[in-house]
C-alpha cells in the first residue's frame, strides 16, 4: 500500500517535472497560437537540444546549464531557418502540410543523430544529476530542483517578453488575430519566424532538464512529442496558462500513478485524462472553443 | 399570425450585449427588411434564427414551431434558408454538385444512390438559369466572380423549396446592374408564395423592395413601419446619425 | 472517351494480376505484397480523410487492432494455417470498425487540429495498452500465428498478393460509390465548409463518423492480412507511429480525395522505402532519405500529382481551343474525367 509519504514525494517531483515539461510544450503552444500549425519536430528538437549539451559537456567539459547559453542561440537560428526554409512557402493546406513536414523534419533529426552518435542511451552529466538534498522526509535530487528553477525562470522572462515589450505585443496581437494584426502594420511574417525560434530556442532549455533526468536515444522524440501534444491539447492548443497547468497536472497525476497504482499505467493515463477532458471539454481547459465563421 | 416570430431575445457574447429582447414578426408573403447600423445585432439575429448562435433568452417562432436553439440542419429542414454576408458556397466543387448539396432526400438508401437524380438534375438546372448561371454549371465555385458566388448561393437554397429565405447583404458588393437582377428574382420568387427577410445597408433597395421595414439598434427593434414610415421616424435617424 | 477509361483499367486490372507471375522472384513478389497492403489501406484512409478534410494520424490503431483480432481469433478459434485465416479477414475488419465507433465518436466532437492530436492520442493509448493488458495481448512477447509450412518459398507470396489485391479492389470499389454518391457529396461539402453543409440540412455528425468506421474496416484488414504474413505480431510492430504518416504521405502524394492518388502513392513510395531500408542498414541514413523526400514532395507537389497533372493537362486542352471570347480551367475534386469549361463570357458577370 503506498503509504502518504510516497504519494506527497510523487506529487513534489511531478511539479517540479511538471515545470519541464511546460518549458517544452510552451514553445509548442505558442508557435501553434501564432502560426497555428503543430510542430511535430518540437520532440526531436528537445532531444537534439539535450544532445548538443552533451557534446559539449562530454568533448569542451562545459557545464550543462552554462552550456544553454551556447545551444539556445544555435537553436534559435535553426528554428528561424526552419521556418523561413520549410514553413513559410505552405501556402494552401497548411495544417496538413506543417505536420507533414515538421514530422519530415523529425525524421531527418532522428537520423542525422543515429548516424552521428549511435542509438545508445545516454545520460547528461553533472554533479548536481546524482546528488540529492534532504528536505524533511524527502531525497530530492538536484537536477529536479534546477530544472524546475530553469524553468521558471525561462518561463518569466518568456511572460514578459510577451508583456512588457513591443515584440510580444505584435506577438500577442498575431495570436489573437491575424489578419488583423497585418491590418495594423505588423510583420506576420517576421512575427512567425522569430516565434518559431523562440519555440525552439525553448526546446533546447527543455532538452537539458529532460536529458538530465531521463535516459535518451535518437527515437525517444516519438514518445516526448507524443506527450507534449496531450499536454497542449488538454491545455488549450495557444494556450500558454494551459500548457503551464497541463503539463503539471499530468505530471503529478502520472507520477501519483506510478506510486499508488503501476508505473506501468502513467503513461496510460495521461491519453486517458485527454480523452476524457476533451469528451467534456472539446477545446482543452483554457482553449477557445471552435469559433463558428462569422 | 407571423410565420416567423422573434420574442424578447437576448444574446450577449462576454460583455457584448448583442441581442437585447429583440422581437421580430415577419409576416407570410412578405418582404421584409431589416437595417441599422453596424454593430446593431443583425446578422446575430440571422445567425440565432438559423441555430448558429443560441440565444440566452427568448423564444424563436417558425409557424407552429419552437425553433429556439434548434440545429442548423433541423432549421434548414424546417424551411428557412439564409445566405450570408461574405458569400460561403462549397469552392472545390462545381457550380452543379453546389447546387445538389442542399437537395433533400429521405432515407438511408438514397444517400447511397447517385448524387443527382433526374428531378434533382431539372429542378438545378431550372434555378441555375432563374439566376443565370446555367454555363457556369461545370465550374468549379471557386473560379467564379464574387457576383456570381451570390448568385450561386441564392440558388442553392431555393433548390429545398423553403418557405422563408433569411438574406444577408444581398446587395453588398455587387454592381447596379446585378443588384437590379437580385432585385427582380425576389420579386418573381415572392410571387409564387416565398417569404424574404432582408439584411441590407443599400438603403435604396431595401426601401424600393421591402413592403414592411423593422429597425435595429444596439441589439433590439426601435422601429418599425413601411418605409415611408421608417424613413421619416426621428429615433430611426438618430440611431444612424447619433453615435 | 469513357470507353477508353475502362479499357485502361481492364489493362491495369490485368497487369496487376499478371505481375507476380511474371516477376515471380520472392524478394520482388515481397515489395509486390507490401504495396498492395499499403495501397489498401491508403485507399480506405482516403475514404475518411481525404473525403471529410479531416486528418486522421492515428489509424494505425486499427491496423493494429486487426492483427491482434486475428492472432488471437487463431488462437481461440484454432484455425489452421492455409487459406483459412483468410476467410477471418471480414470479421477483423468489422472489429476494428467496431473500435472505431467509440473512438470516432469522441474524436469527432473535436474540430481539425485537435482532432488530429486525439487521433496520436488514441494510438498511444492503444499502444500502451497492447504492451500492457498482458493477458490478452502477451505485451511485448507477441503473439504468434498460424504458420503454412507446405507452401513453398516461392509460392507463399501468391496467396497474400491476390488476397491484397482484393482489399484493395473492395476498397476502390466502396470509395468509388462513396464518391458518387449523395453521402459521398455530403462529406465533400464538410470538407469545404462543415457549417454552411450543417446549415444545408447534411446531417454532418453521422456522415462522418461513417466514412470515419468505412476507413477503419478496410485498415483493419490490412492489420489482419499483414498479422498473417508476418506470423507474429508484437506491440510495436502492431502499432507502429510511422505506419500513420506513410499512409497519409501516400494519399497526399497520389492525390488526396482522388480515386486513385492513394494508389499512386503506395506505388511510388513502398518500394522507395523498401529500397532504402535494405541500402541504408540503420545507420539512420533512411530516416534522413525518407524525411528528405518527404520535404521535397511536400514542398514541390502541394497538391499531390493526379490534381496537378489534371490541372496541366486541363490548362493545356484550353489553350488549344482559342475560339471562344473566355476560357476557365476547372478540375472538380476527385473527378477521373478532366473536364474543360468554357465561358462564353454571357450570363452573370461582373
Amino acid at each position: 500500500m503506498a503509504n502518504l509519504n510516497l504519494i506527497l514525494g510523487a506529487v513534489i517531483t511531478g511539479i517540479l517535472t511538471g515545470g519541464v515539461y511546460a518549458l517544452m510544450s510552451s514553445g509548442l503552444t505558442l508557435i501553434f497560437g501564432v502560426m497555428e500549425i503543430i510542430n511535430i519536430a518540437q520532440g526531436a528538437l528537445v532531444i537534439l537540444g539535450a544532445y548538443l549539451s552533451y557534446w559539449l559537456q562530454a568533448n569542451y567539459h562545459v557545464d550543462l546549464l552554462v552550456g544553454l547559453l551556447i545551444t539556445m542561440p544555435i537553436m534559435f537560428f535553426l528554428g528561424l531557418l526552419i521556418e523561413i526554409v520549410f514553413i513559410r512557402p505552405l501556402k494552401l493546406n497548411r495544417t496538413m502540410l506543417s505536420i507533414l513536414v515538421t514530422f519530415a523534419i523529425a525524421m531527418i533529426i532522428e537520423g542525422v543523430l543515429t548516424n552521428r552518435v549511435g542509438a545508445n542511451y545516454v545520460e547528461l552529466n553533472a554533479w548536481y544529476v546524482d546528488a540529492s538534498f534532504k528536505i524533511g522526509n524527502f531525497y530530492l535530487p538536484y537536477i529536479y530542483v534546477f530544472g524546475f528553477l530553469l524553468s521558471v525562470f525561462l518561463l518569466s522572462c518568456l511572460y514578459l517578453l510577451l508583456y512588457r515589450t513591443k515584440f510580444g505585443y505584435s506577438l500577442r496581437a498575431s495570436m489573437q488575430n491575424r489578419t488583423a494584426a497585418e491590418l495594423i502594420g505588423i510583420d506576420i511574417e517576421r512575427v512567425s519566424a522569430i516565434t518559431f525560434g523562440i519555440g525552439v530556442a525553448l526546446a533546447a532549455a527543455g532538452g537539458v532538464a529532460f536529458g538530465a533526468t531521463n535516459l535518451f536515444n535518437p527515437a525517444s522524440h516519438y514518445d516526448l512529442i507524443s506527450r507534449l501534444l496531450v499536454i497542449i491539447v488538454l491545455g488549450g492548443l495557444g494556450s500558454l496558462r494551459g500548457a503551464l497547468v497541463a503539463s503539471i497536472a499530468m505530471l503529478v497525476i502520472g507520477d501519483v500513478t506510478a506510486v499508488v497504482w503501476s508505473p506501468v499505467w502513467s503513461s496510460t493515463i495521461f491519453f486517458i485524462i485527454l480523452v476524457a477532458v476533451l469528451v467534456i471539454r472539446p477545446q482543452g481547459l483554457f482553449g477557445q472553443p471552435e469559433g463558428r465563421k462569422q | 399570425m407571423s410565420l416567423l416570430e422573434v420574442q424578447n431575445v437576448s444574446k450577449a457574447f462576454g460583455g457584448i450585449q448583442a441581442l437585447n429582447t429583440c422581437s421580430l414578426g415577419v409576416e407570410q408573403g412578405s418582404i421584409s427588411g431589416l437595417i441599422g447600423p453596424n454593430g446593431s445585432g443583425k446578422t446575430t439575429l440571422f445567425n440565432v434564427i438559423t441555430g448558429y448562435e443560441k440565444v440566452d433568452t427568448g423564444t424563436i417562432r417558425f409557424s407552429t414551431q419552437t425553433i429556439t436553439n434548434a440545429k442548423p440542419d433541423n432549421v434548414f429542414r424546417l424551411g428557412i434558408g439564409r445566405t450570408f454576408q461574405l458569400t460561403r458556397i462549397f469552392p472545390r466543387l462545381t457550380v452543379m454538385e453546389n447546387m445538389h448539396v442542399a437537395a433533400q432526400r429521405e432515407g438511408a438508401r438514397a444517400l447511397l444512390s447517385r448524387w443527382s437524380s433526374t428531378h434533382e438534375q431539372k429542378r438545378a438546372l431550372d434555378l441555375l438559369d432563374f439566376v443565370g448561371l446555367t454555363q457556369l454549371k461545370e465550374m468549379p465555385a471557386a473560379n467564379l466572380s464574387y457576383g456570381q458566388k451570390k448568385l450561386l448561393e441564392f440558388a442553392f437554397v431555393l433548390i429545398a423549396e423553403p418557405q422563408v429565405i433569411l438574406l444577408d447583404e444581398p446587395a453588398g458588393g455587387i454592381n447596379p446592374t446585378l443588384i437590379h437582377q437580385v432585385a427582380e428574382r425576389i420579386r418573381t420568387l415572392n410571387k409564387s408564395g416565398v417569404t424574404f427577410l432582408v439584411v441590407e445597408h443599400n438603403m435604396e433597395f431595401v426601401m424600393g423592395l421591402c413592403e414592411k421595414i423593422t429597425v435595429m439598434h444596439r441589439g433590439a427593434t426601435i422601429a418599425e413601419g413601411t418605409p415611408q414610415e421608417v424613413r421619416t421616424n426621428p429615433a430611426v435617424l438618430e440611431a444612424y446619425l447619433g453615435d | 472517351m469513357k470507353l477508353l477509361k475502362i479499357i485502361l483499367l481492364i489493362a491495369l486490372l490485368a497487369v496487376f494480376i499478371a505481375f507476380p507471375f511474371v516477376f515471380s522472384d520472392p524478394a520482388t513478389t515481397t515489395i509486390a505484397v507490401f504495396t498492395l497492403f499499403f495501397a489498401a489501406a491508403a485507399v480506405g484512409w482516403n475514404i475518411f480523410s481525404g473525403y471529410t478534410g479531416y486528418i486522421a494520424l492515428g489509424h494505425a490503431v486499427y491496423f493494429g487492432i486487426g492483427a491482434y483480432a486475428m492472432a488471437l481469433l487463431c488462437q481461440y478459434w484454432k484455425i489452421p494455417a492455409g487459406y483459412a485465416p483468410f476467410f477471418l479477414l471480414p470479421l477483423t475488419g468489422l472489429i476494428a470498425a467496431a473500435f472505431a465507433v467509440p473512438f470516432g465518436w469522441i474524436a469527432l466532437r473535436t474540430r481539425r487540429h485537435t482532432f488530429v492530436v486525439i487521433t496520436i492520442a488514441t494510438f498511444f493509448i492503444m499502444q500502451l495498452m497492447a504492451y500492457n493488458l498482458r493477458f490478452i495481448t502477451q505485451g511485448s512477447a507477441g503473439l504468434s500465428l498460424p504458420i503454412p509450412f507446405d507452401w513453398s518459398a516461392d509460392f507463399f507470396n501468391l496467396p497474400f498478393y491476390f488476397v491484397a489485391l482484393a482489399i484493395l479492389l473492395l476498397a476502390l470499389g466502396t470509395s468509388w460509390w462513396v464518391r458518387n454518391s449523395k453521402y459521398g457529396l455530403g462529406l465533400l461539402a464538410i470538407r469545404d465548409d462543415e457549417d454552411r453543409a450543417l446549415g444545408l440540412g447534411v446531417n454532418t455528425g453521422p456522415f462522418k463518423l461513417v466514412a470515419f468506421v468505412i476507413s477503419a474496416f478496410f485498415v483493419g484488414m490490412v492489420g489482419g492480412l499483414h498479422a498473417y504474413f508476418n506470423s507474429s505480431i508484437f506491440p510495436p510492430f502492431a502499432f507502429d507511429a510511422l505506419f500513420d504518416v506513410a499512409i497519409a504521405l501516400m494519399a497526399f502524394l497520389g492525390g488526396m480525395g482522388t480515386l486513385f492518388g492513394p494508389i499512386l502513392g503506395a506505388l511510388i513510395l513502398v518500394p522507395a522505402q523498401q529500397y532504402l531500408t535494405i541500402i541504408s542498414q540503420s545507420s539512420g541514413y533512411n530516416l534522413i532519405m525518407y524525411g528528405v523526400i518527404f520535404l521535397a514532395i511536400i514542398l514541390l507537389l502541394p497538391e499531390g500529382i493526379i490534381p496537378t497533372l489534371s490541372k496541366r493537362w486541363n490548362k493545356w486542352k484550353a489553350s488549344r481551343n482559342s475560339s471562344k471570347l473566355t476560357s476557365a480551367i476547372a478540375t472538380s475534386p476527385g473527378s477521373e474525367d478532366s473536364i474543360v469549361v468554357e465561358s462564353s463570357g454571357k450570363g452573370v458577370e461582373q
